[in-house]
């Protein structure tokens, strides 16, 4: 059985979908780590060591928890945030989907059709991909695995993808608070955060909101 | 692959649709498609091809179906209209065109309903530009291409060129044999389309004529079971609105971009729908027992075919037996996603590989070629094309005839 690695690029000017490589989506109760089915509960354990190892690790939330269709989303949204302040972590969302032109302003937000040009600018070591729709969170992810470094974490709350270097799938409220409490967990056993200090920005309609 | 996908004591994952057990306006209650297929009861019917269609259609919670004219599809477009009128659908009309009609099935589908159309020959020529669309948007909607003639001169005749145009679209495509695999594939089908990972469109093909008008017995599931329905919210794309993409794209698309950025996401998303065609194949493998099936695979003469072209070989099997002549078969259920692995598998041992196929192409028999090891192994044929059947005995005289065995004299004129 072949086994095709999804690790960190810069992987190749085109990278394959790992799908295509036959890397198979895990099931219930499981997830995966560099293509490599594993159970969930280690999984846990991989991800909150890669983030509390990472210089710039940061959430990128999507549509699906930054609006609050469903009283569940505002939950999911409240726990994302508990998740980046315990990390600490940097929020940077992906609002919409429409390509921005003639730039997007990289420091402070990410669009899946060119989401290294936030990776690089950010210096991204590590991110966590979240509420974001599967069929743009897969484009977006083999476009950072072709052309960065970032290590990708996937908490889908589908199947799960095969092009992040990490995924979880069926990520509900209960699983993000897993994730925050392995971290606690981890720092409580002298794990430590190698985040570089930041202020998380804010935004209002008219662009982000610098302290006076 | 990193994990292997087993076939036995698995099912696809079970259904936790919010309406399943509830009953719907036809007073049939939203089911599992593991529950209808393996927890229920199937009744055998005689029935042809289209009447097949139209009980899987009564049975499928299809929200819209678009009707347009074309041999030997019309009858089923015609019945699916009659079920409308008895409350099965919420909308069936007629297109202008089948472009129209496809274009008017992605609107459905955008809205967030399940939608089956069917076509055939030309009328899938006509409609082609939508496929790669319907699976560049993720809609998965499905198509019953009833397969026959597509050049001029005319022939409504079967014939399997079509599929061959279907491969690249970026859909699903299977081959239907017999009429039960047609009802089979129509419901479960829809199940493996709509999988948030999967979530493309599927073209379930058949061979026209001999599937479609011919009777057949079926073993259908119970009536007063069908599919639950369509769920909108596991799309993998936002649902449509005037300001989110899909339809935003064509406002502001990226491929209007000329820089490399433009490039590298459309070759993603291209990428993207391939990877969603391989995916379906962990939930295929389990619902349909496998994407191909194998019948004494450790002789070294092999037959590999899909659709008709599998009946007419049993035959010629059976025939070649009784002279001693043993040969195995191969039957491919999946076109698109292809079974690769499975197909080296199957003819490891295998010295000579003969495809039959109802087309001038041979397009089946380059997917082989171009799949396993020493292909010179594969022997393109026999054809047949533009509609004439393939007779059991033609298949016996060139497995015979390549092998260097004699052959019956056909007769002479003299």
């Amino acid at each position: 059985m072949s086994h095709y690695e999804v690790k960190p690029g810069p992987e190749a000017f085109l990278p394959p979908a790992a799908a295509s490589m036959g890397n198979v989506l895990p099931d219930p109760g499981e997830a995966h780590i560099g293509g490599k089915i594993v159970p969930e509960e280690e999984a846990y354990e991989k991800a909150a060591r890669m983030i509390l190892g990472a210089k710039v690790p940061t959430i990128f939330p999507g549509p699906l928890v930054l609006w609050k269709w469903t009283d569940h989303v505002a939950e999911k949204a409240k726990a994302i945030r508990e998740l980046a302040i315990e990390a600490p972590m940097r929020i940077i969302p992906m609002a919409d989907y429409r390509p921005k032109y003639p730039k997007i302003e990289a420091a402070v937000e990410i669009n899946p059709n060119h989401p290294n040009l936030t990776i690089w600018h950010n210096k991204i070591d590590v991110c966590i991909f979240i509420g974001v729709h599967c069929h743009m969170a897969n484009l977006s992810l083999k476009i950072i695995r072709g052309g960065t470094s970032c290590y990708t974490i996937a908490m889908c709350a589908m199947s799960g993808h095969e092009d992040a270097c990490l995924s979880f799938r069926d990520a509900d409220l209960t699983m993000i608070e897993k994730l925050k409490g392995t971290i606690k967990k981890l720092k409580s056993e002298g794990v430590e955060s190698q985040a570089i200090p930041f202020t998380q920005f804010k935004m209002s309609r008219s662009g982000p909101i610098v302290p006076a | 692959m990193n994990k292997q996908v087993e076939l036995k004591n698995k099912r696809i994952i079970a259904s936790k649709h919010v309406k399943l057990g509830q009953k719907n306006k036809m007073n049939q209650t939203y089911t599992d498609i593991n529950d209808i297929f393996y927890n229920s009861e199937q009744t055998p019917n005689f029935l042809t091809g289209s009447e097949v269609i139209r009980e899987a259609i009564k049975r499928a919670s299809v929200g819209t179906s678009v009707a347009y004219p074309i041999t030997p599809q019309s009858e089923a477009a015609a019945l699916i209209g009659e079920i409308y009128a008895e409350g099965y659908l919420d909308e069936y009309f007629r297109g202008e065109s089948e472009f129209a009609v496809m274009g008017q099935c992605a609107g459905a589908s955008f809205g967030g309903h399940r939608v089956f159309t069917t076509t055939a020959g030309p009328g899938t020529l006509r409609a082609m530009e939508n496929f790669p669309m319907w699976a560049g948007s993720r809609l998965p909607i499905q198509v019953c291409v009833t397969c026959r003639g597509i050049n001029s001169p005319l022939s409504i005749q079967p014939d399997t060129l079509e599929m061959h145009y279907l491969l690249e679209t970026g859909m699903l495509v299977w081959h239907a044999e017999t009429a039960q695999d047609l009802y089979d594939f129509i419901l479960k089908g829809f199940i493996v389309a709509e999988q948030p990972d999967v979530h493309v469109p599927i073209a379930v093909c058949c061979d026209g004529f001999f599937v479609t008008h011919t009777k057949d017995t079926v073993d259908l599931s119970p009536l007063d079971k069908c599919l639950t329905p369509y769920d909108p919210y596991r799309n993998p794309q936002p649902v449509m609105d005037m300001e989110t993409a899909p339809i935003r794209m064509m406002r502001d698309p990226f491929v209007m971009k000329s820089n490399y950025i433009s490039y590298a996401t459309h070759a993603s998303w291209q990428q993207e729908i391939k990877a969603a065609v391989e995916r379906s194949r962990k939930h295929t493998i389990p619902l349909l027992d496998g994407l191909i099936d194998e019948e004494n695979i450790d002789r070294e003469i092999l037959i590999v075919g899909s659709g008709t072209a599998v009946s007419q070989s049993r035959e010629a099997i059976r025939l070649l037996e009784e002279e001693g002549i043993k040969v195995g078969l191969v039957k491919i259920k999946t076109i698109r996603p292809f079974p690769y692995e499975e197909i080296r598998q199957a003819t490891k041992n295998a010295k000579h590989i003969f495809v039959p196929e109802f087309n001038v192409a041979g397009w089946l028999a380059r997917e082989i070629k171009a799949n396993i090891p020493d292909n010179e192994r594969v022997y393109v044929g026999p054809h047949v094309a533009g509609g004439m059947t393939m007779p059991s005995e033609v298949i016996v005289e060139e497995i015979k005839k390549h092998l260097g065995m004699e052959v019956a004299s056909r007769g002479t004129l003299g």
